[in-house]
């Protein structure tokens, strides 16, 4: 399946800086459009067009926004998720320094259709060097009398991972520490401030004026049974070129880091980030889509010249920093997980500590809050499972 | 007691802007002072230990006074995997100091930070909010220069 612009379509082609380019590309039809009708036809041709939530979690949209459109309260909040940090993500920030319009498109456009009057942008303070693009973006929208209905807030974020998490995001807008709240409620219901909230990753809201001016059935008729639409990919690692692609779901993993990104002698690839899955060389004919790996987008490759364990490793460690502390099973499991892998990477390891990780997995996935420590085992599992025996011969002979 | 929040009238803001006076704070002293923590607790009615604690959580904001230019290294997977390893023995030669320091004129800080979106450009590093990528060792002292 082929390389296809719907969320990029106009990224190198307008100026960020001047809202007339994305007026003259269609700019605000989607709009005009989605304000003549109501909430819930919005809702609905959303709901028939499939979308899916684009930040790795893959929560069906329409019903997201049902939820909170169907929530009582007059109050009601849409925030959009720019808070970028998984490891091996840039799709966002190359979608917020080239079309920074679409996006605002989209959030005004969610905002009519749950009735929100306020919206924020939750931008990672690694991206401070957007803000003022991004303001302008707004501004200009503003002037242009588009957002007469919807009050677009910018808030940064000052370093923290975990925040990329909905719960830990709103309780940082709210000016707290970014931890993870139980859960239900769910945002919908109640989230900022205890208010109906809708909290969207950038891309998903990119596709937005995508699907109201274009319809639910020409997206419906891109990509898999269960994954509709366009996703776009951050490729780093080793290949030769690094960059942001977008293809039809479903594509493989082996056309986007072979064909497009230019990987040689790929010993495996990691989709989804930190926690994402390890996909051996023997299995890149996988496709990416919600059914099979996909998560925000990360695709890191690796090459033969490189150690697995080194990598897990580290991965380990990085999880274990950023860990919010809230809950013991993903605060101690991704600590306890980190020394293990230590050992091994050192040549130390021992036959029980493989047991051991499994049985901390199980655990970590079980009970932990939230995604961070439910998902931290996965590349340990993934990397025992097709790589055991670089495991085998780090255990220790003494 | 505090200067902070002055011309924002800070009893007239709700804790929950807290977040957003810590990050001007920072922006103005290039550190959070026990005083200023102290200040904005007082000042928006909340305690000590809660405002000391979302000031700690994040790592932009600092309990410590920082240089007036502070480098971040990325030292998460695909930047190591682009050696990484040599830009932060490059910028510890050119500023005599290693991650966590500040160097004694108070030009530079240095930490080391987990990713920072700029793969594509591996390795990479932000001074202040710059975003510096596809480093070699070659090009650190004279990027460096420019940040007085």
């Amino acid at each position: 399946m082929p390389e296809k612009r719907v969320v990029l379509a106009n990224c190198g082609v307008i100026d960020p800086r001047d809202i007339a380019t994305y007026i003259d590309r269609d700019g605000f039809k989607a709009l005009k459009k989605a304000l003549k009708l109501t909430g819930g036809q919005i809702i609905d041709e959303i709901k028939a067009s499939g979308l899916r939530g684009r930040g790795g979690a893959g929560f069906p949209c329409g019903l997201k926004w049902e939820l909170a459109s169907k929530a009582p309260g007059d109050e009601k909040y849409v925030i959009c998720n720019a808070d970028e940090g998984e490891v091996g993500t840039f799709k966002d920030r190359y979608i917020l320094e080239n079309d920074p319009f679409s996006l605002i498109e989209g959030i005004a456009i969610a905002g009519h259709a749950i009735g929100a009057k306020k919206a924020y942008i939750y931008l990672r303070a690694e991206y401070r060097f957007l803000l003022g693009l991004l303001e302008k973006a707004i501004a200009q929208s503003k002037k242009k009398g588009f957002l007469k209905h919807l009050n677009i807030e910018v808030r940064q974020g000052a370093g923290a991972y975990v925040c990329g998490e909905e719960s830990a995001l709103m309780d940082s807008i709210e000016g707290k520490r970014g931890e993870v709240r139980y859960r239900p409620p769910f945002p919908p219901t109640s989230g900022l401030w205890g208010k109906p909230t809708i909290i969207n990753n950038v891309e998903t809201l990119m596709n937005i004026p995508r699907i109201m001016l274009n319809g639910a059935e020409w997206f419906g008729r891109m990509g898999t049974e269960r994954s509709k639409g366009t996703k776009v990919f951050s490729v780093s690692g080793d290949v030769g070129k690094p960059g942001v692609y977008e293809l039809v779901l479903g594509s493989s993993l082996k056309e986007l880091v072979e064909d497009m990104a230019l990987a040689k002698k790929v010993k495996a690839v990691q989709v989804g980030g930190a926690t994402g899955r390890i996909i051996p060389a023997d299995m890149l004919d996988t496709p990416l889509s919600f059914e099979t790996v996909l998560g925000a987008g990360a695709v890191t490759v690796f090459d033969k010249s490189r150690d697995m364990i080194d990598i897990v490793c580290r991965t380990m460690e990085f999880l274990a920093e950023e860990s919010c502390g809230k809950c013991a099973p993903c605060r101690e499991g991704t600590e306890a997980m980190a020394g293990i892998l230590e050992r091994f990477s050192k040549g130390e390891g021992l036959e029980k500590d493989i047991t051991v990780l499994g049985e901390l997995a199980d655990t970590m996935m079980l009970a932990s809050m939230c995604g961070l420590g439910q998902a931290a085992p996965i590349p340990v599992m993934d990397s025992l499972q097709h790589f055991r025996g670089d495991y085998n011969k780090r255990i220790s002979q003494s | 007691m505090s200067k902070i929040g002055e011309g924002t009238n800070p009893r007239s803001q709700e804790k929950r802007d807290l977040l957003v006076l810590l990050e001007r704070a920072q922006s103005r002293s290039g550190y959070l002072s026990k005083e200023t923590i102290a200040g904005l607790a007082e000042s928006l009615g909340l305690s000590i230990g809660e405002v000391y604690g979302v000031a700690t959580f994040y790592s932009f904001l600092s309990i410590k006074p920082q240089g007036r230019n502070v480098i971040r290294i990325c030292r998460s997977l695909p930047c190591y995997l682009k050696n990484a390893q040599t830009i932060i023995e490059s910028v510890r030669k050119a500023i005599g100091i290693g991650p966590g320091e500040t160097t004694a004129d108070g030009r530079f800080s240095f930490e080391l930070t987990n990713c920072i979106g700029a793969c594509d450009k591996a390795p990479a590093m932000m001074v202040n909010d710059d975003v510096h990528g596809d480093l070699t060792p070659e090009k650190i002292s004279k990027i460096l220069k420019v940040y007085k």
